[in-house]
């Protein structure tokens, strides 16, 4: 395995570094470390959880309501059956809370007879059976007696609140006073699925010690290992979690595997042998968490000169049927909402309500994408009422340094909005092609006019179109979070003289096994390969947190870097004279073990105030920008994204390899946000359940990709690094809707834009609105 | 190696009874009672524990679930285990001894960065080495038409499709190529067929 030594500790730059690795930096990846266990996913040798075999284990399911609302009368099961030969498990056999346990407890583990069914696919009892074929076999003999209820389905007819908030600044009448041009919008978003190509998973293995131990597909042991000890009453040692080779994550394994985690848990407990929990595709995605749908109404106002002087958001997020991380995407969503963009009178309001629908939770980007999606499209169509460039709008609004959000947080270092604007335009030639693209829409005779009579064909028919958008993302968890959970994470020198990296943060693709050991490698001064990753076990690592938020390598990295450097500063004492490289294995042997347990501090000069919205809703921002290319046929309204140059600022790129995929992955889902992926839902169930009817984006359908990795470190990280995973995901869907307008002529207000939708917009109709 | 073809017996379905079937797996003959319902798949990871093919939808649609019947990529989750009865089937486990050795397309996915989480990547590899043994030589375009029925949620896809070339390389006999050297001159530009 090829690696590199490579210097620590941050470049102080005076402005963003562009970094295009592999081309102006030639030589930039060579001698980054591959990923640590691609061998073993190549061979087949990693072990998923559906490849381990625990003898004797019995196979478990779930049967779910198949109402929206209704009170829950009895469980009914079936006389003729011999269920003595199986397991059913209920919410009576809960040991503990009947919840799972989340910022809100309001989640049943199982929904308790005389309690209420709240959404479709609700989990109401369990069943565990030696064979599959059993389990199908009985599966329809539990009969769940019920009373309807009447459901609400639409967000906007709720009057059960999750969450609220409201940030103003400046005074919002004088600002619409002062404007020259007022622009309104309603933008709509519906679910989307995270669609890791792996099902969600769990083994549940009881313990001698009245215990359980998990193995399973999950982002977040300890969110697992909580929820555990609440529902089953066991201690912190009685829990275990272990993360096995999980494949992708996104967000949807964040909170989702505590509740399987205890139905795995509550079957093997009563069948007192290993179960087995694997999802089926159809079953994933009708009963687990989608991204959040929203509603956002834009009101803004301008000057002539295209200078933002009012801004009035809402958003209206619907949340399921029950709480979730709801609050705190919401939040997510709020503080994006107005965009990267200056503005002094703004009042920003959001609001979660509870719908009788299965709830939303985690997906990459968390409430962001949403909020940016609508916020882009209001900037592009402001645009277009002035008659002005979008590049030269943004360029006159755009966030530098010192400028002051909503919160009233002053931007105090890493800005690299006009940098990634800049880089995109540059490397796209987007005022000349958006020049050219005018042209030919004006050769067509007006853009987005379809003659009467036979379809058009050969290049009259298909119209290019280029979209521009810019995003921010927050980096890390917002507000006090991180001061909240106070993560620890370690480095170890263990007594037989090797280096291990201890954090709970796990591996779903990423790139976390590879490197928080290259990071540590370069602190300590040793190969790369000489430091192992602890495997993501709660009975062997601390607790650094949850793998969400692209907080991994920006906060725990940060923990992790501190702590080896304080390993070295250790051993080297010890050793005056002899580097760490040199004198770690005898130091081992003479002293044993040395472990540095790092656990997280705020950062320096960071205060938010949760209860007001007032401060820095985050430490520091990672900025985004995409121009996306497309194609559309006129006749079908079928759309090509053909390129998207994707612009991101990461504060540090750590290995610009993994990094250049996560914006890749990123960008294509987004791709996918924005032209394919619905979830059509009716009287609160998903109709279209299966990977045959909801859509990804195939090889086929994905763009070419240029990524321009930026650096504007973060002084409160050791290495400066922002995060990556989210960012990319803001930016692309509200570019490629752009750019759909450019080439016809139509703006889509409400993702997808499907060819129903478009066609609909060019033949003067508003599309319909989002499920 | 000779292969005899036997139809799979008619109305077995509503039976619980075992039909017996000859498979030749990654080069081994193997003898199973399977039920008539049986999938491929299952056969594989349970029977055989050759759990590197993985299974990632109900629908034939992810693609993970790909393997060679007869040299040809198939999806498993979509043949009947006595629908595969003697055929040669191979699977990812067969690619490479160990992790040490690998086949120069895996090389190619380690160096070239063609995988995130993985689960996907056995299917993708399967599928990739069908089209090369048909065509050594393929566009980018070729094995974007090729890889369309495996989906990939993490890649965004452009790294899988480097890899694919650069391993195509090496199994034509060209000197294998590090990343950077391929990000300074990528093999092939044409662009994806239309669609």
């Amino acid at each position: 395995m090829p690696t590199r030594a490579f210097t620590s500790g941050v470049q102080t730059v005076e402005r963003a570094l562009v970094v295009d690795p592999g081309q102006r930096v030639p030589g930039r990846a060579a001698g980054f470390p591959l990923r640590r266990e691609g061998p073993a996913k190549l061979t087949g040798a990693a072990k998923y959880t559906d490849d381990l075999v625990f003898p004797g284990a019995w196979h478990g399911i779930t049967i779910r309501s198949t109402e929206a609302h209704a009170k829950l009368v009895a469980i009914e099961l079936d006389p003729d059956v011999d269920w003595s030969k199986v397991v059913v498990a209920t919410a009576a056999d809960i040991p503990g809370d009947n919840v799972v346990a989340s910022i809100k407890d309001d989640q049943p583990v199982l929904v308790p007879v005389g309690g209420v069914i709240r959404h479709h696919a609700e989990p109401v009892a369990l069943l565990a059976a030696p064979d599959k074929e059993t389990l199908r076999r009985l599966k329809g003999r539990i009969r769940l007696v019920t009373e309807p209820l009447p459901p609400v389905f639409d967000p906007e007819q709720s009057d059960h609140v999750f969450a609220k908030y409201e940030v103003t600044t400046g005074d919002l009448a004088l600002g619409f006073a002062g404007a020259d041009l007022i622009v309104e919008g309603t933008y709509r978003v519906g679910h989307q699925e995270q669609l890791y190509i792996e099902n969600n998973a769990m083994i549940a293995v009881p313990g001698d010690d009245g215990g359980i131990v998990i193995h399973g597909s999950l982002q977040c042991p300890y969110y697992v290992h909580k929820a555990l000890k609440r529902a089953l009453r066991l201690t912190h040692v009685q829990a275990r979690v272990i993360a096995e080779e999980t494949g992708g994550g996104f967000g949807g394994k964040e909170e989702y595997p505590s509740m399987i985690a205890l139905h795995a848990s509550l079957l093997a407990l009563k069948a007192k042998r290993p179960v087995r929990m694997i999802y089926e595709r159809h079953e994933d995605i009708s009963a687990t968490t989608k991204r959040h749908p929203a509603i956002v109404r834009h009101r803004s106002g301008v000057t002539k000169d295209g200078v933002l002087v009012a801004q009035d958001v809402e958003v209206i997020m619907d949340g399921g049927a029950y709480c979730t991380l709801s609050p705190v995407v919401l939040s997510r969503g709020l503080l994006h909402a107005g965009g990267p963009y200056r503005c002094p009178n703004v009042r920003l309001r959001a609001c979660a309500t509870r719908t009788n629908t299965p709830p939303n939770g985690a997906f990459r980007g968390f409430g962001a994408p949403q909020t940016e999606f609508a916020a882009e499209m209001q900037l592009n169509r402001i645009a277009e009422r002035l008659e002005m460039s979008p590049a030269e709008l943004r360029r006159r609004n755009v966030y530098r340094l010192n400028d002051t959000t909503p919160t009233g947080q002053v931007l105090r270092e890493s800005v690299a909005a006009e940098e990634v604007l800049e880089q995109a335009l540059g490397a796209s030639h987007f005022e000349r092609i958006r020049e050219r693209t005018a042209r030919e829409s004006a050769e067509r005779g007006g853009s987005g006019t379809i003659p009467p009579g036979p379809l058009r064909s050969g290049d009259r028919r298909v119209a290019n179109g280029i979209g521009l958008a810019l995003g921010w993302h927050g980096a890390g968890f917002t507000g006090s979070g991180e001061v909240y959970i106070g993560s620890i994470a370690s480095v170890e020198l263990t007594a037989d003289g090797r280096i291990r990296v201890l954090t709970a943060n796990t591996e779903m693709g990423q790139g976390t096994k590879t490197v928080f050991p290259q990071m540590v490698a370069a602190e300590l001064g040793v190969p790369s390969d000489w430091v192992e990753y602890a495997p993501q076990d709660t009975a062997e690592v601390p607790d650094s947190g949850p793998t969400v938020a692209s907080r991994t390598v920006m906060v725990v990295g940060g923990l992790v870097i501190r702590a080896a450097r304080r390993l070295k500063a250790a051993v080297e004492e010890r050793n005056p004279g002899v580097p760490f490289h040199e004198a770690f294995r005898d130091d081992a042997k003479a002293n044993g073990a040395t472990r540095i347990d790092q656990k997280f501090e705020a950062y320096p000069g960071v205060v938010f105030d949760d209860a007001t919205y007032v401060g820095d809703a985050y430490p520091a921002y990672g900025w985004a920008a995409a121009v996306a290319s497309v194609e559309v046929d006129l006749d079908t309204a079928e759309v090509t994204v053909r390129d998207v140059i994707a612009v991101d600022d990461v504060g540090k790129v750590i290995h610009p390899v993994l990094c250049e995929g996560q914006v890749e992955g990123g960008t294509l889902q987004a791709v996918g946000y924005a032209t394919l992926e619905e979830m059509k839902v009716r009287d609160g169930r998903y109709l279209n359940d299966r990977l045959a009817t909801y859509l990804i984006p195939t090889a086929m359908d994905a763009p070419h990709i240029r990524t321009i990795l930026v650096e504007a470190p973060f002084s409160g990280a050791p290495h400066g690094a922002k995060g990556v995973g989210e960012l990319p995901m803001d930016v692309a869907a509200p570019a490629v809707i752009a750019a759909i307008h450019d080439a016809t002529g139509v703006w889509i207000h409400d993702l997808p834009a499907t060819p129903e939708r478009i066609l609909a917009a060019m033949h003067g109709d508003r599309g319909a609105p989002a499920a | 190696m000779e292969l005899i073809h036997r139809p799979a017996s008619a109305g077995t379905a509503a039976t619980e009874a075992r039909i017996a079937i000859d498979l030749v797996v990654n080069g081994e003959r193997v003898a199973l009672e399977v039920e008539p319902r049986r999938l491929l798949v299952d056969v594989l990871r349970e029977d055989l524990d050759l759990t590197g093919t993985k299974v990632g939808c109900d629908t034939s649609s992810c693609g993970t679930c790909t393997v060679h019947l007869d040299g040809r990529a198939v999806k498993s989750c979509t043949v009947l285990a006595v629908q595969a009865d003697g055929s040669a089937v191979r699977t990812v486990e067969d690619l490479a001894p160990d992790s040490e050795h690998l086949h120069p397309l895996q090389a190619a996915f380690v160096e070239h960065h063609g995988l995130q989480c993985g689960f996907c990547t056995p299917g993708m590899l399967m599928t990739a080495l069908d089209l090369l043994a048909r065509d050594p030589d393929p566009s980018d375009g070729e094995i974007r038409h090729a890889i369309h029925g495996n989906l990939c949620r993490c890649t965004g896809y452009q790294s899988i499709v480097a890899s694919i070339q650069e391993g195509a390389a090496v199994m034509r006999g060209e000197p294998p190529r590090t990343w950077t050297e391929a990000h300074a001159a990528p093999r092939s530009t044409a662009p994806a067929p239309d669609r």
